[in-house]
């Protein structure tokens, strides 16, 4: 048996933080992409799409998302359909986020005034017109910090993809503590790499929100 | 025939009955000014006329097309119909031509450099040129709502609806918006104006709609609806918007106007 060195084991956890920086990503543009369909079905002026993404969002949001992780992964499996821990992972955290976008971005959108509706409308402009030329370039300017913010909670929630079998930091220091027995040390320098994802990304978002402030 | 015509239009507000059977007709060319009490129902018929509130009962025709919300291809009807709005809503991302330009571009498809020049002769209608690449934060109030008219010309519609556009500027600067309009007018212009000025729509309107509870109370030439008023409520309205007005232009404070008055008295 071979001892594993201070450098062994952050070797194998920087290793797998690739995996937990792709899968945040995948899960981050995922969910932004599929966030902003949400969005425009959760404002549109037909009833049935705006009850339907409405209890969408309710779903996402008020279920845990290791229920989602297991749904994706066992429960497709149990339908037939295999999926690797990479596509369940992937697909459960992308619809999470999309969720969770789609509301903020509501959120955002409805801050701008009616009058530029109903502007824009009377310019002839259609709806998906108005959001893309008027409604859209103003959200966005307000969206920016939340949406930042956000982007934190997905990179924490890659962790509970761990427990479908996909190996990110949380997976990797699992099983290397299991050939160290050092939990304090393994899981230091995990959660010292989640902060060190996490952190710049705070910063970033308490500037964005401060610069905004005063462009107003 | 005439170019707006609204027939026994009802409009609820859940169970307040707004519009009770308004019939108005305009013909091309012609200013209308609707004057009336707030809640008299002249915005919500202005809104109706561009299909921005729906309504329950009658007719609404515009140069051929009638306005209905669910089955009117809005697309076409609006633009034949331009609205200027109380609170102007520029565009706040978008200097003045490209907020003079974005409809042009978009929807009848006009390349950008035909759409600048557009936009810079609208703006020169409007005696702004030189501000075409102000923001809107960076123009007063009198100036942006002739941004606003001018966004609402560059899509050359048949007929611009104006609900209360002078109504949140500052004095001085109400002038300069109805000089903007007086010029329409006189191009030719059909123009239906919600509005407060009094003499304005007795200077320039052609015809002076009088709401009351939500119908067309009485109507007629500026001059016999001003001077020779038919009706009691027309009357009255009439004497408290005198009142106020030239309250308004003497500029006394109200303190010091019931003092004043209260010398005349004592020296009758």
């Amino acid at each position: 048996m071979t001892d594993f060195t201070l450098w062994d084991i952050l070797r194998n956890l920087l290793l797998a933080a690739r995996w937990t920086v792709a899968l945040s990503l995948i899960a981050f543009v995922g969910g932004g992409v599929v966030g902003l369909l949400v969005l425009f079905m959760r404002t549109s002026r037909f009833r049935a799409l705006r009850v339907a993404t409405t209890l969408y969002i309710e779903l996402f949001q008020g279920t845990p998302l290791l229920m989602q992780l297991f749904l994706a992964f066992f429960g497709l499996g149990l339908a037939g359909i295999e999926v690797s821990p990479w596509t369940a992972a992937s697909v459960a955290l992308t619809l999470f986020a999309s969720a969770y976008l789609a509301e903020i971005w509501r959120g955002c959108v409805e801050a701008i005034p009616r009058g530029q509706w109903e502007a824009s409308g009377s310019l002839a402009l259609n709806y998906i017109e108005q959001m893309r030329y008027v409604i859209l370039p103003q959200a966005v300017r307000i969206a920016i910090p939340p949406t930042v913010g956000f982007s934190i909670q997905v990179v924490k929630g890659t962790a509970l993809a761990s427990i479908i079998g996909f190996v990110e930091v949380t997976k990797a220091g699992t099983m290397l503590n299991n050939a160290t027995f050092q939990p304090f040390l393994v899981f230091s320098l995990s959660a010292l790499i989640y902060f060190s994802l996490c952190y710049p990304l705070s910063l970033y978002s308490r500037r964005l929100e401060r610069s905004l402030h005063v462009a107003r | 025939m005439s170019l707006v015509k609204i027939e026994k239009v009802e409009k609820y507000f859940g169970t307040n009955h707004v519009l009770k059977g308004v019939d108005l007709e305009i013909d091309a060319g012609e200013v209308v000014s609707i004057i009336g009490r707030s809640g008299s129902g002249k915005s919500t018929l202005l809104r109706c006329v561009n299909a921005l509130e729906t309504y329950e009962a009658g007719t609404i025709v515009v140069d051929g097309m009638e306005v209905n919300p669910q089955k009117t291809d809005l697309r076409k009807l609006r633009q034949k119909v331009g609205m200027v709005f109380q609170s102007f809503n520029l565009f706040p991302h978008l200097s003045a031509a490209r907020n003079i330009m974005l409809a042009p571009m978009i929807v009848k498809g006009t390349p950008e450099k035909d759409a600048a020049a557009l936009a810079m002769k609208v703006l020169e209608k409007v005696g702004l040129a030189e501000k075409a690449k102000s923001y809107p934060d960076q123009l007063s109030g009198g100036q942006q709502q002739r941004v606003a008219i001018a966004r609402s010309l560059a899509m050359s519609p048949a007929v611009l609806l104006c609900d209360e556009i002078t109504s949140a500027l500052d004095p001085e600067l109400v002038g300069e918006v109805l000089k903007v309009l007086e010029q329409l007018a006189a191009d030719g212009m059909t123009l239906i104006l919600v509005t407060h000025e009094m003499r304005f729509a007795r200077e320039v309107g052609d015809r002076i709609v009088f709401m009351h509870q939500g119908k067309v109370w009485e109507q007629g030439p500026a001059k016999e609806v001003f001077y020779a008023p038919k009706t009691p409520e027309l009357r009255q309205f009439l004497g408290a918007v005198t009142q106020e007005e030239t309250h308004h232009t003497r500029r006394v404070p109200e303190s010091e106007s019931r003092a004043l008055s209260g010398v005349e008295i004592s020296h009758e």
